[in-house]
C-alpha cells in the first residue's frame, strides 16, 4: 500500500531537496521504524501522521541525525554534499550539517532552548557555533531571525522561561531558520497552544513555507494542522508508511483502512 | 485545442469498516477544448462533484484515464505523481468550491491574494489585484480586512469566488460556485467566468440552477446513476451549442 500508485514525476522536473530511504530505527527488540522513505521538494512541506507510538517523531530524530540509524540513506540536495548519504559522515560533519542546513522545532520548548539564556542569544548560538564571531553581526542576525518568526523584538533579551509558548516555539523557529538550513523539521510546533495562538503561529509558518524555498517536515497528530499546512502527507503505523498523497486525498478519499479509521476518528 | 480528454474514468470507494465497495459513476468519458464550458447534469448523489474532485485528484479515479495539455506537456490527472498535481493546482487547474476554508486570522484580502504570491508575484501586485476582485464580486471594502471565518455565507463565497479566479489559469472546475449568491454578485461570477472562457480558459461545472451560468454552456455531460444500465456516461453527451 506505501508503494505509489502513481507515476514518477514529469512537469515537475526540480529534485527533491530532502530525500531518505530505507529509513529504520530499532530500540532493541522493538522496530520502532520499519523502512521509511521521505521525499521532500524545495518550498514543499510534509506531513507525517500516525498514532502515539507509530514511528513519526523518530524519523523526525533521524531526519534530524541526533540519532544513529539502523539502516537507511539520506541525502540533501546541496553542492556540497552531492551524492553523500549523511549517515555516513563522521560526528565532526554530522555536527556541521544538523548546525547549517537542519532547523528544528521541538514541542517541548525545552529541547530546543536554553531557558536562562535571552531570546536573542539562544538564537545567537546558532551563528556562533557556524563560527561568527562578530558581536554585531550576531545581533543583528538573531534579530532579522525573530522578526522574520514575528517574535515582538521589544522582548528579545527577555529569558525563554519568562515567555509564552507561543513566543517559545518563535524563538525555536527563530533558531531553526537563523542559517537559511535546507530542511526544516516541526515537532507538534502547536500542540499545547492556545487555540488563537496556535492560528498565528501556524500563519507564520504558512508564511515562511512560501518565501524560503526549503523542505520542511512537520509531524502533528492533529488533522487540522495537517491539512492547513501539509502539501502532502504520509501515514504511519506501526514503524511503517501505510499511505502517502496529497492532503486532501488522503483526508477526503482514504485509501488503507488505518487511514480511514484515523480519519473518521477526528471530530 | 483539447485541453482535457477523460476516457471512461470510474470511481468507486472501498468502505474498509463495511467491507462494501460504493460506485460513485462509472465509465465517463468527454472531451473538453479551450475556451469551452461542459455542464454536467444529473440527480442527486450521481457523482457529479465526485468527478470534479477526481479531476483536481482530491479523490484518487478507480480507473479509466484523464489527459490533460498542459503547458508543460500532456499528462493523465488519473495517474500524475503527487507534485505534478501541485504544480498544476498552483498553475493551471482552479478549483472553485461551495465553500471557503477561512484560515484563523487571515483577512479576506490575504486569503484572496495568496494564489499569486504563490506564483511568484510581489506583495504589492497581489493585493491589488485581490481588491479589485473582491470589488468586482460586491464584498463591502470595510470588511476587506477582517477575518472571513465571522463573514455571512454569501459574504464568505464571494472571498472564495475571488481566490479561487484570481489566478490564471487553463481550466477551471466549478462546483456549485453560486449557491449562496445573491443576484448582483451571481451576475458578476457570469462576467468574469465569460471573460475567461473568452481568452481560452476551459471550464466543467455544476450547478443546481444551470440557468444562472446558460449564456456560457457549449456542452451538457448527463451523468446516470451507476450500475442503471447505462454502461458508457457521455458517450452522446449533448452539444448545446448546435
Amino acid at each position: 500500500m506505501a508503494a505509489t500508485m502513481f507515476d514518477a514525476p514529469r512537469l515537475v522536473i526540480t529534485r527533491p531537496l530532502l530525500q531518505a530511504r530505507g529509513l529504520v530505527k530499532r530500540y532493541g527488540r522493538l522496530t520502532a521504524v520499519d523502512g521509511v522513505d521521505v521525499t521532500v521538494y524545495p518550498g514543499e512541506m510534509l506531513g507525517i501522521v500516525g498514532e502515539s507510538g507509530s514511528g513519526k517523531s523518530t524519523v523526525l530524530r533521524l531526519l534530524n541525525l541526533e540519532e544513529a540509524t539502523d539502516g537507511g540513506e539520506y541525502y540533501l540536495d546541496l553542492p556540497e554534499y552531492d551524492g553523500v548519504n549523511l549517515f555516513d559522515l563522521d560526528r565532526y560533519h554530522r555536527r556541521e550539517v544538523r548546525i547549517n542546513q537542519i532547523g528544528i522545532v521541538y514541542q517541548n520548548p525545552h529541547l530546543g532552548l536554553r531557558m536562562r539564556t535571552t531570546s536573542s542569544g539562544n538564537v545567537a548560538e546558532r551563528l556562533i557555533m557556524a563560527g561568527e564571531r562578530t558581536f554585531a553581526t550576531l545581533r543583528r542576525t538573531a534579530r532579522e531571525s525573530l522578526a522574520v518568526s514575528e517574535f515582538p523584538l521589544d522582548r528579545m533579551d527577555d529569558l525563554p522561561i519568562r515567555l509564552s509558548g507561543g513566543m517559545q516555539q518563535r524563538v525555536q523557529l527563530a533558531k531553526a531558520i537563523a542559517l537559511k538550513p535546507a530542511a526544516l523539521l516541526l515537532d507538534e510546533p502547536t500542540t499545547g497552544l492556545d487555540v488563537s495562538v496556535q492560528a498565528l503561529v501556524l500563519d507564520t509558518l504558512i508564511r515562511l513555507r512560501r518565501e524560503l524555498r526549503i523542505a520542511t517536515v512537520i509531524v502533528s497528530h492533529d488533522l487540522g494542522v495537517i491539512r492547513t499546512l501539509a502539501d502532502r502527507v504520509m501515514v504511519m503505523r506501526r514503524g511503517c508508511v501505510v499511505e502517502q498523497g496529497l492532503t486532501d486525498q488522503v483526508l477526503d478519499d482514504p485509501q488503507h483502512p488505518y487511514t480511514q479509521q484515523l480519519v473518521h476518528a477526528k471530530l | 485545442m483539447t485541453i482535457l480528454h477523460v476516457h471512461e474514468l470510474s470511481k468507486r470507494f472501498h468502505i474498509h469498516q463495511i467491507e462494501r465497495e460504493v460506485a460513485a459513476f462509472d465509465w465517463v468519458s468527454f472531451t473538453l477544448h479551450a475556451g469551452e464550458f461542459l455542464l454536467v447534469r444529473g440527480p442527486n448523489g450521481v457523482g457529479k462533484s465526485t468527478l470534479l474532485r477526481c479531476l483536481y485528484r482530491a479523490y484518487v479515479p478507480s480507473a479509466g484515464q484523464a489527459m490533460f495539455t498542459s503547458t508543460a506537456g500532456a499528462i493523465d490527472l488519473a495517474r500524475a505523481a503527487d507534485v505534478d498535481i501541485m504544480w498544476l493546482r498552483r498553475s493551471e487547474i482552479g478549483n472553485v468550491s461551495q465553500f471557503l476554508r477561512p484560515r484563523p486570522r487571515v483577512s479576506a484580502l490575504d486569503l484572496v491574494a495568496e494564489p499569486l504570491l504563490l506564483l511568484g508575484h510581489d506583495w504589492e501586485t497581489a493585493q491589488r489585484e485581490a481588491r479589485e476582485w473582491l470589488a468586482a464580486f460586491g464584498l463591502k471594502p470595510e470588511i476587506w480586512s477582517a477575518y472571513p471565518a465571522t463573514f455571512s455565507g454569501g459574504e464568505q463565497q464571494k472571498v472564495n469566488l475571488a481566490r479561487a479566479l484570481i489566478a490564471p489559469r487553463r481550466l477551471l472546475l466549478l462546483d456549485e460556485p453560486t449557491a449562496s449568491l445573491d443576484a448582483e454578485a451571481r451576475a458578476a461570477l457570469v462576467e468574469r467566468l465569460g471573460q475567461l472562457k473568452a481568452r481560452g480558459v476551459a471550464m466543467i461545472g455544476v450547478f443546481h440552477h444551470p440557468e444562472d451560468v446558460r449564456g456560457l454552456i457549449d456542452n451538457e455531460l448527463y451523468l446516470a446513476p451507476p450500475d442503471s444500465g447505462s454502461r458508457r456516461n457521455g458517450e452522446e453527451y449533448a452539444n448545446v451549442a448546435e
